[in-house]
């Protein structure tokens, strides 16, 4: 199957042409960042204060990876639920986000969003951790390292896999698989 | 979980599905070769004891050696640590403790540790109903295919789907938890149980959810039903959902 190759940080351009169902292949910096890290920036912008990364045309990686073995970059890193970011997302996207992996639904207002701020997301296979964890080639924290495994990471991914699964037209990939392979 | 991974991959129509399954195999292999985490989230540790009446136990406290174990276990296994000390405050407590325990007291001198990381997703999206005993097993039916339904994409499909069925409140949460400890698709002791696993899991690979959710044929690898019987009053029913990740270890002392 034909696959994409995206190059972090994500150009509008590249963006505009991605639907639903396409697999891509990241290259490039993606930042981690789940529940605390999201209320986080969150407070930091309705304060009005500065961000400890800069969002512009960013990707993040909804993740919460396991420890690493000394001989490890990372442990094991599969993608955390989408959903429970969904309250802080649409305030990232309009200051720059780009993109976001994880897995499972976004709100209406998410994927409102998503077409609004001509961004996109992902679905990386859930549960397949260490499969995923290979494409990481360097992990560094950017912020918050007292929130463990929680804090924001910076990581260098190469050929790392990913589902178009919202678009810039409002497609949603789990609305549509549904409906193909339902038996009434 | 390979096995079924490996019939799941024979009897998925969707070629995005297949090929899903074919990365969680994969991903298997890795795991096993590397000694690391299928999943990241390596879960709440649950813990159920069953603890012959003629055992004793000397000095100590049992459920500090537990969490002593879990500290252990969750600081040299390279594990996740995934636990808050309240859940408003929000504080990472740095090694997985506490762990859930529940306890059985049986009959004997034996001591059996049965230990399940449950991970967050899937625990996420389970349910408990109590429903009107003339709602039946159509009712019962209803609730888990709704729930699993509403899941989507959430817990990792392809899921096990644990249920309980009767009991009290708290008791229908137990068995369903207590249901996914059966080895992955050996069916229920009970009659009414095999059919009814059979009738869900057909049932829900209708939904057409698939592997991750993205459109397919198999949403569910099995059901497992456990019983308990109900007051005259009630019809409880409790969904409790497992990934894909299906971890559990007992021993024996």
């Amino acid at each position: 199957m034909k696959q994409v190759n995206l190059t972090t940080p994500l150009k509008e351009a590249d963006i505009a042409k991605l639907r639903i169902g396409q697999r891509v292949l990241f290259n490039g910096i993606i930042y981690t960042g789940r529940d605390l890290a999201h209320k986080r920036l969150f407070e930091l912008l309705e304060e009005g204060k500065e961000l400890p990364i800069n969002l512009k045309e960013q990707v993040i990686y909804y993740v919460g990876p396991s420890p690493a073995k000394p001989d490890q970059v990372i442990g094991s890193a599969g993608p955390t639920t989408s959903g429970r970011m969904d309250v802080y997302t649409p305030e990232l996207l309009a200051r720059g986000l780009k993109g976001m992996i994880g897995k499972g639904k976004r709100s209406p207002e998410v994927i409102n969003a998503i077409k609004e701020y001509k961004s996109v997301y992902f679905a990386a296979v859930g549960g397949a951790a260490a499969l995923i964890s290979k494409s990481i080639k360097s992990c560094r924290v950017a912020a918050y390292p007292e929130l463990g495994p929680e804090a924001i990471h910076e990581l260098v991914v190469e050929n790392f896999p990913a589902i178009v699964v919202n678009d810039i037209l409002g497609g949603d990939l789990y609305e549509e698989g549904k409906k193909i392979y339902a038996v009434k | 979980m390979l096995n079924s991974f490996n019939d799941a991959y024979e009897e998925e129509s969707s070629i995005t599905g297949k090929d899903i399954i074919k990365q969680l195999i994969e991903n298997a292999r890795i795991a096993k070769s590397e000694s690391m985490p299928i999943c990241q989230d390596t879960g709440y540790t649950v813990i159920f004891l069953e603890i012959g009446q003629d055992v004793y136990f000397e000095g100590g406290s049992l459920e500090e050696a537990i969490n002593e174990g879990v500290r252990k276990g969750y600081s040299e296994g390279y594990l996740r640590k995934s636990i808050v000390s309240h859940p408003l405050d929000r504080i990472n407590t740095g090694d997985n403790t506490p762990a859930v325990i529940h306890t059985r007291i049986v009959t004997g001198d034996n001591f059996k540790i049965t230990v399940v990381p449950k991970g967050g997703g899937s625990e996420n999206v389970s349910a408990v109903k109590m429903l009107k005993p003339a709602q039946g097993a159509e009712g019962v039916m209803d609730f888990v295919v709704k729930t699993v339904k509403e899941a989507g994409p959430n817990p990792c499909p392809p899921i096990i789907v644990g249920v309980g069925i009767g009991g009290t409140f708290e008791k229908a949460a137990l068995l369903a938890k207590e249901s996914l400890l059966r080895p992955l698709g050996q069916p229920s002791k009970d009659d009414y149980g095999v059919w009814l696993e059979q009738e869900l899991l057909e049932r829900i690979n209708k939904l057409g959810i698939g592997p991750q959710g993205l459109g397919g044929s198999i949403t569910a690898l099995a059901v497992h039903v456990n019983f308990f019987p109900a007051h005259i009053a009630s019809l409880p029913v409790a969904v409790n959902i497992n990934c894909h990740a299906s971890r559990h270890k007992k021993v024996e002392l």
